[in-house]
C-alpha cells in the first residue's frame, strides 16, 4: 500500500497515512485530486478505479470515505478486507464508532492503525490482538483521557 | 502563563468557526501560543502543543516549525510524550530533510528499549518512512529484532525489514539467516509478515528465489492448515481462516512456482484444492480464489487447473458484485493471450458486460472484446461493438474507434463490409477518429477499385445529412474529387445527383462554420480536381479564384496555385497529368500448377518516382485460366525514356522461384 485516506463527503480530511516518501505540496496535490475523483464516483461504480499508475481501493462507511493506493501485484479484493478490519477495530474500540470519533480523536486512530499495518502490510491478522496491544500501550499513558467529549451539535 | 488549551478543546472550538476566514484567524492564534510556549521550552505542555499543531496540520495549514519539538518528544522517557513525538514525525518530517537524521540516535536507543510499547513504536516509525541513511544505521538492530522469540516485535521487525530493503537493497543479505525458521512459528502475525518479508526477497533476487524454493512444501503445509482446521475464532472472517495470510501465501506460491516445473507440481493439490473448496458468497472468498486464479495462469499448472481458474473467472463475471466482475474482467485481459481459446467460451459474458453501468468495467469488457475478436465471430462481435460505440461515453469513442478499424482491417469478410463498417464509425463517432485515420481510410478505399462507386455514393450520401463530423467530411470530400465522375454517370443504382448539386455540396463545406481549415482544404481541392472531371469548369473557376483572397492562408495559396494551373496550363486539361504514365501489367501462367505467393515488384532509375497499386490477387491460376492485374503509376517530370528492372517471385510446386527482367520497349507515348 502507498497511501491510505480518510476523507468526509464534503472532502474534508481526516486522517491521512503515507507509506512513501513525497513532499507535502506534492500529498496536498494528490489528495485534491484523488478526494475529488471519488467524490464524483456514483454509488453503483465498483470500488476500483485506475488513477495515474496506481490503482485506487475505496468503500465509504457512513460519512466516512475509506481510500487506498494499492500497487500493481496487489489484490483489491482483500484490500477492501483490510479496510473493512480496520473500520471494525476503530469500532470495537471506540464503541460504534462514528465520524465524530476519528475528528476528536484522530491520534487514537493513527495508533490503531499504526497497531494494524505498517509499512504498507498487515503485521496483526488478528482484530484481538491488535486492540490488545493498543489497550496495553493506552495504560502506559501517563495522562489518561477517562472523558469522552460529548457535542451538542453536530455540524 | 496559563496551561495551553486542550487538544479536544481546541477541535471544538476551531469547529464553530463559520468561515474560512474565521478558522484561519482561530489557527494563528493558537499556532501563536504554540510558538511561544515552545521558545520556552515547556516540556509539560509539549505534547499537548505538538498534537494540537498535527490536527492544524491536517486541516491543511503549515505546521514546519513544530519538527524539531517531535524530536524532543521521542528522546523523552514518557511513553505519552513518544507517542506523539513519533506521530509527528511520521506527519511532519520526511527523508528530504536534513533534519530527520537527528531521529536516528533515538530510534536506536529505542529499538532497544526494555518496554516493547516503545521498541514498537520506533520500529513502525523506521518501517514507515526510514530513508537509505537511517536504514543503512539501523539495519543491525532490526536484524536483531528479527530473531526474537518476542512475536510482537519479531512481525513488526519482518515489516521494518521490507522497508529497508527497499531502501538499501544491498542489505537483503544480511537478514537471509534470520529468516531461517521465520515459518516455523506458530503466531500469525509473524507469519503473515515474514511471508512478506520472503516474497519482497524473491521479487528482488533471482538467488534468493532459487534459495527459498525449498520452502514450497512448509508453505503448502501452511496453507492447507488453515484451510483443514477448523473454527478458530480469532483469526475467523466470514468462516474463513486468516484469509489475509492464505492470499499472502498464495502470492509467494505464485513467484516460487513460476518458471519451475517441479514447485509448479509440489503446489498443483493444494490450489485445485483452494479453487474448488473456497466459500464464494462473501468478498471475502472471493479474494482468495481471485489470487489462487493469479497463481494457477502464472505457474506452470496442467491444462485441468488452468481450465478451472478461467472458469473461475467466468463465473466470476456472473456475479452480482460489480466489484468481482471488475477484477475478473482484469484477469481475463491479462490470459487471453496465452488461453484464448479457453478465454473464448465466455464471449458473450464479456461481450454483455459492455452494458455495464461501470466505466472501468465497460473499458476492460471492451479491450477484451477486441481482443477476442477473429475470423470465425467478426460479424457478430463488430455489431455488438458498433453499438457500443454508439452509446458509450465520448471518452471510449477514439479507442473504440480505432479497434473497430483494427479488427475491421484483420478479419474483414468481404471488401463491402469493411467500407460499410468504416462509412459506420465516421458516421456515429466520426469526431472521435484519430488524425491518422483518413489517409489510412482514403489509402483502403484507393486500393478497392471494385468499391469506388459504391463508397463515393455512400459518402455523398452521408454528407447530404450530416458535415458536422470532420474526419467524415474530410474522406468524403477526397472521394468526391477523386471518384466524382463514378458519382454523376449512373453507376450507382440510384439517383445520382447532377454535377451543380455536388459542386454545391463541396461549395458549402467551404463556407459553413462547421468545418475546420483542413477540412476546407479537402473541400477546396476536391473541387479543384473536379474540374477535370466535370463539364461545369466556368464554376469551379469562379470558386477558386474568389478563394485567392482567403483569409486563411493554406486555403489562399491552395487557390493561388488552382488559379495559375486554370490559366498557364489550360491547354492540358485534355492530358491532366501528362508526366503520369498508368501501365497496367496481366500476368499469366501457362504451367499445369498454380503459382501462389506471387509478387511483382519493380525498380526505375533515379529520375522516376514508382507507384504500384495492389495487385488483384496472388495467385496466377494454372493452365491460363485467369491473369493477375497490377497497375503502376510512373511519375516521369524529366520525360526520360522509361526503363524498368522487374522481379517476380512466385512459389510453383512447392518451390520458391525468383525471376529477374529488364524491359526497355516501352512505347513512346508512355513517356514522351
Amino acid at each position: 500500500m502507498q497511501f491510505m485516506l480518510l476523507f468526509s463527503r464534503q472532502g474534508k480530511l481526516r486522517l491521512q497515512k503515507w507509506y512513501v516518501p513525497l513532499s507535502d505540496k506534492e500529498k496536498k496535490k494528490i489528495t485534491r485530486e484523488l478526494v475529488q475523483t471519488v467524490l464524483a464516483r456514483k454509488p453503483k461504480m465498483c470500488s476500483f478505479l485506475e488513477w495515474r499508475d496506481l490503482k485506487i481501493v475505496y468503500k465509504r462507511y457512513a460519512s466516512l470515505y475509506f481510500c487506498c493506493a494499492i500497487e500493481d501485484q496487489d489484490n483489491e479484493l482483500i484490500t477492501l478486507e483490510i479496510i473493512h478490519r480496520y473500520v471494525e477495530l476503530l469500532d470495537k474500540y471506540f464503541g460504534s464508532v462514528c465520524e465524530l470519533d476519528i475528528i476528536f480523536n484522530f491520534e487514537k486512530a493513527y495508533f490503531i492503525l499504526d497497531e494494524f499495518l505498517l509499512g504498507g502490510e498487515a503485521q496483526e491478522t488478528s482484530k484481538k490482538n491488535v486492540l490488545k496491544a493498543i489497550e496495553q500501550a493506552d495504560l502506559l499513558q501517563e495522562v489518561r483521557h477517562l472523558i469522552k467529549i460529548t457535542v451538542d451539535k453536530v455540524f | 502563563m496559563p496551561a495551553p488549551i486542550r487538544l479536544r478543546e481546541l477541535i471544538r472550538t476551531i469547529r464553530t468557526a463559520r468561515t474560512q476566514a474565521e478558522e484561519r484567524e482561530m489557527i494563528q492564534k493558537e499556532c501563536a501560543a504554540i510558538r511561544s510556549s515552545f521558545r520556552e521550552e515547556d516540556n509539560t505542555y509539549r505534547c499537548r502543543n505538538v498534537a494540537k499543531l498535527l490536527y492544524m496540520h491536517m486541516l491543511g495549514y503549515p505546521a514546519h516549525f513544530g519538527q524539531l519539538e517531535c524530536l524532543k518528544l521521542i528522546a523523552s522517557q514518557k511513553f505519552t510524550d513518544k507517542r506523539i513525538g513519533y506521530l509527528g514525525a511520521m506527519l511532519l518530517l520526511d527523508e528530504r530533510q536534513d533534519v530527520h537524521l537527528l531521529m536516528t540516535n533515538c530510534i536506536k536507543n529505542d529499538l532497544n528499549h526494555s518496554t516493547q510499547y516503545v521498541q514498537g513504536l520506533a520500529l513502525c516509525t523506521l518501517g514507515c518512512m526510514g530513508s537509505s541513511e537511517m536504514c543503512r544505521d539501523l539495519a543491525g538492530e532490526v536484524e536483531k529484532l528479527l530473531k526474537t522469540s518476542n512475536s510482537y516485535l519479531r512481525k513488526k521487525a519482518a515489516l521494518c525489514a521490507v522497508h529497508v530493503i527497499r531502501k538499501v537493497p544491498e542489505l537483503m543479505e544480511m537478514f537471509l539467516p534470520a529468516t531461517k525458521n521465520l515459518l516455523s512459528e506458530k503466531n500469525h502475525g509473524v507469519l503473515h509478515t515474514s511471508v512478506v518479508l520472503l516474497t519482497e526477497m524473491c521479487e528482488r533476487s533471482p538467488d534468493m528465489l532459487a534459495h527459498f524454493r525449498k520452502l514450497v512444501p512448509q508453505l503448502v503445509r501452511i496453507l492447507k492448515n488453515l484451510i483443514m482446521s477448523g473454527y478458530s475464532p480469532e483469526h475467523d472472517v466470514s468462516g474463513i481462516s486468516d484469509p489475509f495470510l492464505q492470499v499472502r501465501i498464495l502470492r509467494l506460491l505464485r513467484i516460487l512456482g513460476k518458471s519451475d516445473d517441479d514447485s509448479s507440481e509440489a503446489m498443483n493439490d493444494i490450489l485445485a484444492q483452494v479453487a474448488t473448496n473456497t466459500e464464494t458468497s462473501k468478498n471475502v472468498g472471493n479474494a482468495i480464489l481471485y489470487e489462487t486464479v493469479l497463481t494457477i495462469m502464472d505457474i506452470k499448472s496442467e491444462s485441468g487447473l488452468r481450465v478451472l481458474a478461467i472458469n473461475i473467472l467466468g463465473r466470476f463475471l456472473l456475479n452480482n458484485d460489480k466489484n468481482i466482475r471488475y477484477v475478473a474482467l482484469t484477469s481475463l485481459l491479462k490470459t487471453v493471450q496465452t488461453d484464448h481459446n479457453a478465454v473464448q467460451r465466455h464471449r458473450s459474458t464479456i461481450v454483455d458486460c459492455l452494458k455495464d453501468l461501470d466505466v472501468s468495467i465497460k473499458r476492460r469488457a471492451m479491450e477484451l472484446s477486441f481482443a477476442l475478436v477473429n475470423g470465425n465471430n467478426i460479424r457478430g462481435m463488430m455489431k455488438e461493438l458498433l453499438y457500443f460505440l454508439d452509446s458509450c461515453d465520448p471518452e471510449f469513442k477514439a479507442d473504440c474507434a480505432s479497434g473497430v478499424f483494427l479488427a475491421a482491417e484483420k478479419y474483414a469478410p468481404s471488401k463491402r463490409w469493411h467500407i460499410d463498417t468504416i462509412m459506420r464509425v465516421l458516421t456515429t463517432a466520426g469526431s472521435y477518429v484519430r488524425d491518422d485515420s483518413v489517409p489510412n481510410l482514403i489509402q483502403l478505399i484507393t486500393n478497392s477499385v471494385e468499391m469506388h462507386a459504391y463508397t463515393v455514393q455512400r459518402l455523398y450520401k452521408a454528407l447530404l445529412d450530416d458535415i458536422s463530423q470532420q474526419p467524415l467530411v474530410q474522406v468524403a470530400s477526397w472521394c468526391i474529387g477523386e471518384y466524382g465522375d463514378l458519382l454523376v454517370s449512373g453507376q450507382c443504382e440510384e439517383e445520382e445527383p447532377i454535377q451543380d448539386e455536388v459542386l454545391d455540396v463541396l461549395e458549402g463545406l467551404l463556407v459553413s462554420n462547421l468545418s475546420t481549415p483542413v477540412t476546407r482544404g479537402y473541400a477546396l481541392t476536391a473541387i479543384m480536381k473536379l474540374s477535370t472531371r466535370f463539364s461545369s469548369v466556368n464554376r469551379i473557376k469562379k470558386v477558386v479564384s474568389i478563394y485567392g483572397s482567403s483569409i486563411d492562408v493554406e486555403l489562399q495559396q491552395r487557390a493561388v496555385e488552382y488559379n495559375a494551373l486554370f490559366k498557364k496550363y489550360d491547354h492540358m486539361r485534355a492530358n491532366p497529368n501528362p508526366n503520369i504514365a498508368v501501365i497496367t501489367i496481366h500476368a499469366s501462367n501457362s504451367t499445369e500448377a498454380d503459382m501462389t505467393d506471387f509478387v511483382f515488384q519493380a525498380a526505375v532509375p533515379k529520375t522516376f518516382q514508382l507507384q504500384l497499386l495492389s495487385p488483384s490477387s496472388n495467385v496466377v491460376p494454372a493452365l491460363n485460366q485467369g491473369t493477375v492485374t497490377q497497375v503502376i503509376r510512373v511519375l516521369n517530370p524529366q520525360k526520360q525514356q522509361l526503363r524498368m528492372r522487374i522481379k517476380l517471385t512466385y512459389t510453383l510446386k512447392g518451390s520458391a522461384v525468383q525471376d529477374l527482367a529488364e524491359v526497355n520497349n516501352f512505347p513512346p507515348q508512355s513517356w514522351q
